[in-house]
């Protein structure tokens, strides 16, 4: 292996000579006295190689050794990896000693004692492809599919595989041949450099399937899609954490991943306190038994906050090569951006906007791309679906990072501080918020048999009615109360109604926190009834004050357990009162 | 002073206002070194040259200085002896006391391991209602005051501090004008608490580089008590925007590129390794805790700023100061101000109605703004607008002003007087089963 020699050293930017072949990328390991510290190789010039030191470069020294491992940074997959914390590198934070991270101190991100109940799949003489399952375990109650290693190139044959039985990750339960009629064993685990995306799928169509995630702002206004993308800017205290939260414990997904990427400790430790503790609304189990989470908090080295989104991202992929449904959640990708521009900045390299690098949002789109729904060689389907949030400088949208996401994310969740200052939750904007799967017809198709055919024109009717609710509140702001016609009132309280109703969930509702599609079909119906009626009022005070009745009882109606007594109770009240004013 | 032992370096290659580079081999990054006695930090080695960062300016430093590295990083020497005493942002006494025995901890230590940490979950009463009743604080949490310079904002926070049931407080003054740094002193002094307080000074006479010393040397001394100790710690920082601004001042004469407004790229990282020191250890760790109040200064009230900016990412909310014309008072102000770990107290630790008294006094008051608006406007205002304005002021006066000092019980008590006096029932929108149990029957 290639060794080198510290020549220089800024912050964590290690320039040193080497007296062999590099490649860009390579991890290597940098001695301080006992102390070896992982590092990347980010640039190349002539004898002089500059690599990114994943930890604190104190003490390191002009000619202290570097040794070079051969391969780039890379990920361990196999059974065991759900439930777990790891930090940006797949260290097991569990399995750290000490309160506090000491550099340096890396570890085996699975168990390697524990037995998995292996059921094989293939064959022996089955021919296999990179991906293609040999057997499963369980794991947490999921599927776990032992595959043939993905960077497997060519055709193999299955020369042997265990019979069904328990096994350790490192024992080989399969022999497999290649063209050559070499063997190669197999086991439960392999590795991945984690900057490739795993492309051992057959396809990836555009993505058409809802993923339900409970909150009305997103699943009837502006949809995602399993294997789609979105992202969520806002400033801070607009309410991203609890949206994020909100969505990543009650989305219809099998596996969960959560990059806590340079984000406040606390916030990760609510997590790992509350999901033990919390059911999965889907399947009764703990919500940890589907997730894992990725802690790279804001005080941990700056780094591996770069890399932590990657692992992230290559879990994901490999649990979509089982055919299973990941939802990735990365807060906050703009802490990534300030990683990139820290170490572009460290090697001089010219600026782009507000400092970042110039391939800013070229990295962004290669990193949004791995995200899709795909159908694997033997013809299941998996996706991984990416909400990542942006935290703009300042609350300005036109800034990089939000720009070059929203050239790449699909869906545009824009919180909004008005609506956080007048509690209106969750803060999302709903006129300059879009999914533009609602545009595609393969969506509309679904969407049709899964609700009905009339359901994207519903939708969009009840954005036109908030588009108008704010030009009239305008000019009402202009002219008062008494400056516009009564009609305009009503269709101001219409829009109102639609927020307050549809727009608005109490997140810390036991009830209301969780919206199924069923019974978000039933109030989006019930409300648009109301805006279709015209009703009969002799003066603005009159409008206000109805209009705030059918608000607050539809309000009460959210809060009640779906078709359940009070809840009927509550509709019937509402059908009397609509009586008094609606005109046929 | 140089010893016998220690090489001494005299091939200076470069001076600028805050750095030095020179001929020498052997050095480790980060190390601490003396330049004809001032001291210095290692910040870039490129082979044989080495550069230096002075803390104390390079004013009158010749080519021929003589350099000699200590073979460690700063550091402070931590033990019980700190608690009372005032320190320069190196740790040296500045109180005419004797040097601190103990053991030398390297600043800038290993952050805590996020599995190791225990979510904050003690109330932090200070009994300021402003920020008890509507932006309760909790042990572990860190949060500034957003306050412009002209407001009081270093006496709030030494009311905190004295308030506060913590078992040490510890000042980290950065930038502080000697008078501000004699008030804290006195009134540390004539409260008789100065055993539970150490202080670690940066005046505004002192060179704005060493100001980078003084958060580390505060949270360093906190972590000993925390973590050895188990004590419950409160750090006070004050002033962060002039840390920030020592920062720029160091990136900018090493040449880095400057992000927004001037600022180093590294700011959002720079801080929050400062503000993630706030911890609540579990009980199996000695369940001791660092909570961080600072202030970060505004200049003409812009948050967009990038220090306040990255500091609103970084910390647990913000509090905001606000004079109040109608009471003539300094308030807490209910609408900007956030505490994001109230809910982890209120109604938990403290009474029950606690969150939904909080959150209907604002929207009352919220009310109150907007007949304001409308009076200013010129239109008319109904009966119900001229309560929520009468409301406001005493709300003002008798919960959100600075000069409060009660219990949360007691601020829940007059909360409810006040819904009684202004209002029915009905219209402050609580929890029926609350209004039965708390409403003021006149």
């Amino acid at each position: 292996m290639t060794t080198g020699k510290v020549k220089g050293i800024i912050a964590n930017l290690v320039t040193v000579v080497v007296d062999g072949a590099v490649a860009q990328n390579e991890i290597c390991y940098l001695s301080v006295g006992k102390t070896r510290l992982m590092a990347e190789v980010i640039k190349i010039t002539g004898e002089n190689v500059f690599v990114q030191v994943f930890e604190s470069t104190r003490g390191l020294k002009v000619g202290d050794t570097v040794e070079f491992t051969g391969h780039m940074l890379e990920v361990t997959l196999g059974p065991g990896l759900l439930s777990k914390k790891y930090d940006g590198l797949q260290n097991d934070l569990d399995k750290l000693t000490g309160v506090f991270l000491q550099r340096g101190e890396y570890n085996y991100p699975l168990d390697e004692g524990a037995l998995w109940k292996f059921t094989p799949i293939a064959k022996e003489g089955d021919k296999v492809q990179a991906a293609d399952w040999l057997g499963e375990v369980d794991e947490n109650h999921q599927p776990h599919k032992i595959m043939v290693p993905f960077v497997f190139e060519g055709e193999y044959t299955v020369k042997s595989i265990v019979k069904a039985g328990e096994y350790k990750v490192n024992d080989t339960i399969a022999v497999l041949t290649d063209a050559e009629g070499k063997e190669h064993n197999v086991t439960m685990i392999q590795k991945w450099p984690v900057k490739k995306a795993i492309l051992a799928y057959k396809s990836k169509p555009r993505p058409f399937k809802l993923l339900e995630t409970g909150v009305r702002t997103i699943d009837t206004a502006n949809p995602i899609c399993e294997g789609g993308t979105g992202f969520i800017p806002g400033p801070f205290g607009t309410g991203k954490t609890v949206l994020q939260h909100a969505i990543s414990k009650q989305a219809e997904a099998d596996i969960v991943i959560i990059a806590a990427c340079g984000e406040r400790a606390n916030e990760v430790v609510e997590t790992f306190t509350e999901f033990p503790e919390l059911d999965d609304p889907h399947t009764g189990r703990k919500l940890m038994e589907r997730t894992i989470i990725i802690a790279n908090t804001s005080n941990m080295p700056v780094a591996s906050r770069e890399a932590s989104v990657y692992t992230s991202m290559t879990i994901a992929e490999y649990y979509r090569s089982m055919g299973l449904r990941v939802l990735l959640m990365a807060d906050s990708t703009s802490r990534w951006a300030q990683a990139l521009r820290e170490m572009s900045n460290r090697l001089e390299e010219l600026p782009g906007q507000d400092a970042f690098p110039m391939d800013l949002s070229a990295i962004i789109g290669a990193f949004y791309a791995r995200a899709g729904y795909v159908y694997l060689n033997n013809g299941s389907t998996g996706s991984v679906t990416f909400l990542g949030t942006v935290s703009p400088a300042g609350g300005n949208l036109k800034e990089p990072v939000t720009e070059g996401t929203k050239k790449v994310a699909r869906c545009f969740y824009a919180l909004e501080q008005n609506r956080a200052d007048r509690k209106r939750y969750p803060a999302v904007n709903p006129i300059d918020s879009y999914s533009k799967y609602l545009e595609y017809p393969e969506f509309e198709e679904y969407i049709s048999k899964r609700i009905n055919n009339s359901w994207i024109g519903l939708v969009n009717e009840m954005k036109t009615y908030l588009q108008r609710g704010k030009e009239i509140q305008e000019q009402i702001n202009i002219l008062g109360d008494d400056g516009v016609p009564v009609d305009y009132h009503e269709e101001f309280w219409k829009s109102e109604l639609i927020d307050f109703i549809i727009l608005q969930q109490d997140a810390f509702d036991k009830i209301d926190a969780v919206c199924p599609m069923e019974r978000q079909e039933y109030m989006l119906n019930l409300v648009m009834d109301m805006c279709h009626k015209d009703y009969d009022f002799d003066n603005f005070l009159d409008v206000n004050e109805y209009f705030k009745k059918i608000i607050n009882i539809c309000k009460q109606m959210n809060y009640c357990e779906f078709k359940s007594a009070d809840f009927n109770n509550y509709q019937t009240k509402l059908d009397e009162l609509l009586k008094e004013k609606q005109i046929a | 002073m140089a010893k016998a032992f220690q090489k001494i370096y005299t091939q200076i290659t470069a001076i600028t206002k805050a750095t030095l580079s020179l001929k020498a081999t052997g050095v480790g990054n980060d190390e601490l070194a003396t330049v004809n006695g001032k001291l210095a930090q290692v910040v870039k080695i490129l082979e044989d040259e080495v550069t230096l960062q002075v803390f104390e300016g390079t004013e009158g430093l010749p080519t021929n200085a003589e350099v000699v590295f200590l073979g460690k990083a700063p550091s402070l020497k931590v033990s019980d002896q700190l608690a009372g005493r005032f320190f320069n942002a190196y740790g040296d006494p500045i109180d005419g006391g004797p040097a601190i025995e103990g053991d030398e901890v390297e600043l800038g230590g290993p952050s805590v391991n996020p599995v190791r940490r225990k979510q904050p979950s003690e109330l932090i009463a200070t009994g300021i209602a402003g920020i008890d009743l509507n932006n309760t604080l909790v042990s572990g949490q860190k949060i500034p005051f957003f306050a412009d310079p002209d407001q009081p904002y270093n006496q709030v926070m030494a009311n905190v501090a004295l308030r506060a049931q913590a078992d040490k407080i510890i000042l980290g003054g950065m930038g502080l004008t000697n008078d501000d740094y004699l008030y804290f002193k006195n009134v540390f002094n004539n409260a008789g608490v100065l055993d539970r307080i150490v202080s670690f000074v940066n005046t505004t006479e002192n060179p704005p580089v060493e100001r980078l010393l003084i958060p580390d040397m505060a949270l360093t001394a906190a972590e000993y008590f925390a973590v050895q100790k188990h004590q419950k710690v409160l750090v006070l920082l004050t002033d962060m925007t002039l840390y920030a601004d020592a920062l720029s001042i160091v990136s900018n004469r090493m040449d880095q590129i400057p992000s927004k407004d001037s600022m180093p790229g590294s700011l959002y990282s720079d801080l929050a390794k400062i503000y993630e020191k706030a911890v609540q250890f579990p009980q199996e760790a000695g369940g001791g805790s660092i909570t961080i109040i600072a202030v970060t200064t505004l200049s003409g009230g812009d948050i967009t700023h990038a220090i306040p900016d990255n500091t609103g990412y970084i910390t647990e909310g913000q509090l905001y100061l606000r004079r109040d014309s109608d009471i003539g008072k300094v308030i807490v102000d209910p609408f900007r101000s956030l505490s994001r770990l109230k809910q982890l107290v209120a109604g938990k630790k403290t009474r029950e109605d606690h969150p939904q008294v909080m959150n209907a006094a604002v929207r009352l008051y919220a009310d109150a703004a907007n007949a304001k608006t409308k009076l200013e406007n010129g239109f008319d205002l109904t009966n119900y607008d001229e309560r929520c304005l009468a409301f406001a002021k005493d709300y003002s006066d008798k919960i959100l002003a600075i000069d409060v000092n009660i219990n949360t019980t007691e601020m829940l008590d007059i909360a409810w007087q006040l819904f009684a006096q202004h209002f029915k029932a009905e219209e402050v929108n609580i929890k029926q089963e609350l209004v039965d149990k708390y409403w003021v029957k006149g």
